[in-house]
């Protein structure tokens, strides 16, 4: 079965920098893939180069079975990000906002209704504008646009970001029944209690780079984000010096930091199986309103690590 | 593509409805120029008079600005682009969604100017059908050229400013034009005016065909 994401020596430039220097990453239908490193990583580039917000210059990415530098607009429709903005209008109201993007992917009415209650915003928030909300208010009105969408792959940037706990809850439960549905998650967290306990697997980045197991102590204990950036003349972008740059990389990155205590990961409990490897098409809200929890999907790919693999103990830069 | 301009236009048209800005701020700006430009020109009568048509475009041309600048702020606001890039609308559709917008409430402020200048300036309309023709065209050609203005100076910080900038020297062919047939009507003689409202039309599809296929790199550029 082809993997949603397969990125193979992909290469992101924010600028002259390499935010993703040669990522090699593939996620299987079903799959959450929780997305670890220290700030400054490429995990917030990766997410928006798989939804085609940043262009992929060099090496192979395919998402959803389309080539990424090729068809990113196509991609787009089938791809839900939620990220660090909101993407909400403050003078309509939650209702407003979420049948706008809703329609604007050409869901039905009633996708648009069951995005919002899975929320709790068919309430009374449902016509509160939006300027006037909290926060969280705003962060799961953004999820319920999301929902609204009905996409295929969900990318999430620090999604517990500002929710209060019954909201986190009520996230997971969501990222769960709707990967149940067919739906592959990939998601970036510095919660990796909560997040680590959702995912199927992680995947340790660092300086733009995905980090092999055995290699973990490498990105280790990065002693801050700077040590990880490797900045390329503008020659040699889109030459064979990016990939040089980007063999460098880790090697920066990884570079011991005098007196620095590894962290190791705790132990994380087995994620109960939410996945439905081989499910066609995107989940509908009102069908993941249903818990339909199968089986779990294998986690593929040899240059990640296992959730609480043994023999591997991946730290991090909280 | 036809569906996604309406979606755009009736969030756009709705957003400009809550916040109640073109009703509060742009209307009374509008009349203000209009008063301003009476009180400056009143002790000659014959000059006001000779320059109703200029000043009625002048007026239209600045508080359209107003209204072109917000139709650009309302995909600047917190990601909005950013979901307008994910959301698999069609750009161009889009783009006629937002021109349509602002067309609409430019239309708007085109009759309250009118009704200004006929009561401030004593005008006598004469040619209607000439009058109505060169609002639709100069509307048209004053908000596909806003719109597609304005997303080309969108993510500049200095957005505000350069907007007009570079708006109203695109615009001075559809101020010429609109103020000769005009005056062609106020003079009634229309038939000198028609011509030039065949010049405006012709503006009006430029802009909007150029704007239609623009958009999209626009949008992907920011």
């Amino acid at each position: 079965m082809k993997p949603v994401v397969h990125l193979s020596a992909a290469v992101a430039l924010l600028g002259r920098f390499p935010a993703l220097a040669g990522i090699d990453l593939d996620v299987a239908r079903g799959e959450i893939v929780l997305l670890r490193g220290p700030n400054g990583a490429g995990k917030t580039t990766l997410l928006r180069a798989c939804a085609g917000l940043v262009p992929v210059v060099r090496g192979e990415a395919v998402v959803l079975g389309r080539d990424l530098r090729r068809h990113p607009r196509a991609i787009r429709r089938r791809v839900g990000l939620l990220g660090h903005v909101t993407g909400l209008h403050d003078d309509l109201t939650v209702g407003e906002n979420v049948r706008f993007w809703g329609r604007a992917a050409r869901t039905e009415p009633a996708d648009v209704e069951a995005a919002l209650a899975l929320t709790g915003l068919d309430g009374r928030l449902r016509d509160v504008p939006v300027a006037e909300l909290s926060a969280g208010q705003r962060r799961r009105t953004s999820l319920a646009c999301l929902l609204a969408r009905r996409p295929e792959l969900w990318l999430l940037d620090e999604p517990h970001a500002g929710l209060d706990a019954g909201a986190r809850d009520q996230l997971d439960a969501l990222v769960v029944q709707a990967v149940g549905q067919g739906a592959t998650v990939l998601m970036a967290s510095h919660e990796l209690d909560r997040a680590q306990a959702l995912a199927h697997r992680v995947v340790d980045l660092v300086a733009g780079r995905t980090i092999t197991p055995g290699a973990t102590g490498a990105g280790a204990d990065v002693g801050g984000a700077d040590a990880d950036r490797v900045d390329v003349e503008p020659a040699d972008v889109g030459g064979a010096d990016v990939s040089a740059a980007a063999d460098r990389a880790p090697d920066l990155a990884g570079a011991p930091v005098p007196g620095a205590e590894p962290v190791p990961v705790p132990p994380v409990e087995p994620v109960p199986p939410a996945g439905r490897p081989g499910t066609e098409g995107a989940p509908s809200p009102a069908s993941v309103a249903t818990p339909d929890v199968e089986a779990s999907p294998a986690a593929p790919g040899a240059e990640v690590s296992p959730v609480a693999a043994p023999g591997v103990e991946p730290s991090h830069v909280a | 593509m036809w569906r996604d301009a309406v979606l755009v236009a009736r969030r756009d048209l709705r957003i400009e409805l809550r916040s109640r800005v073109a009703i509060s701020q742009v209307g009374p700006f509008a009349v203000l120029v209009l008063m301003l430009f009476a009180f400056a020109l009143d002790p000659d009568r014959g000059v006001l008079d000779r320059a109703t048509a200029g000043l009625y475009w002048v007026a239209v041309l600045f508080s359209g600005l107003l209204a072109l600048g917000r139709s650009a702020a309302i995909d600047e606001a917190d990601g909005v682009r950013e979901g307008l890039r994910m959301s698999g609308l069609e750009p161009g559709g889009v783009f006629l969604g937002k021109a349509a917008a602002v067309a609409a409430q430019l239309l708007a402020l085109e009759v309250l100017l009118g009704a200004g200048v006929v009561v401030l300036y004593d005008a006598e309309p004469a040619g209607p059908l000439l009058l109505v023709a060169t609002c639709l065209a100069a509307t048209a050609a004053v908000a596909g050229a806003g719109t597609l203005y304005g997303a080309l100076v969108a993510g500049l910080r200095v957005r505000e400013t350069m907007l007009p900038l570079l708006l109203l020297p695109a615009l001075a062919p559809v101020l010429i034009g609109a103020t000769r047939a005009f005056e062609a009507a106020l003079d009634g003689v229309p038939a000198d005016g028609w011509p030039w409202c065949g010049l405006l039309a012709a503006f009006a599809v430029l802009y909007s065909v150029a704007g239609a296929l623009a958009y999209g790199a626009l949008l992907e550029g920011q």
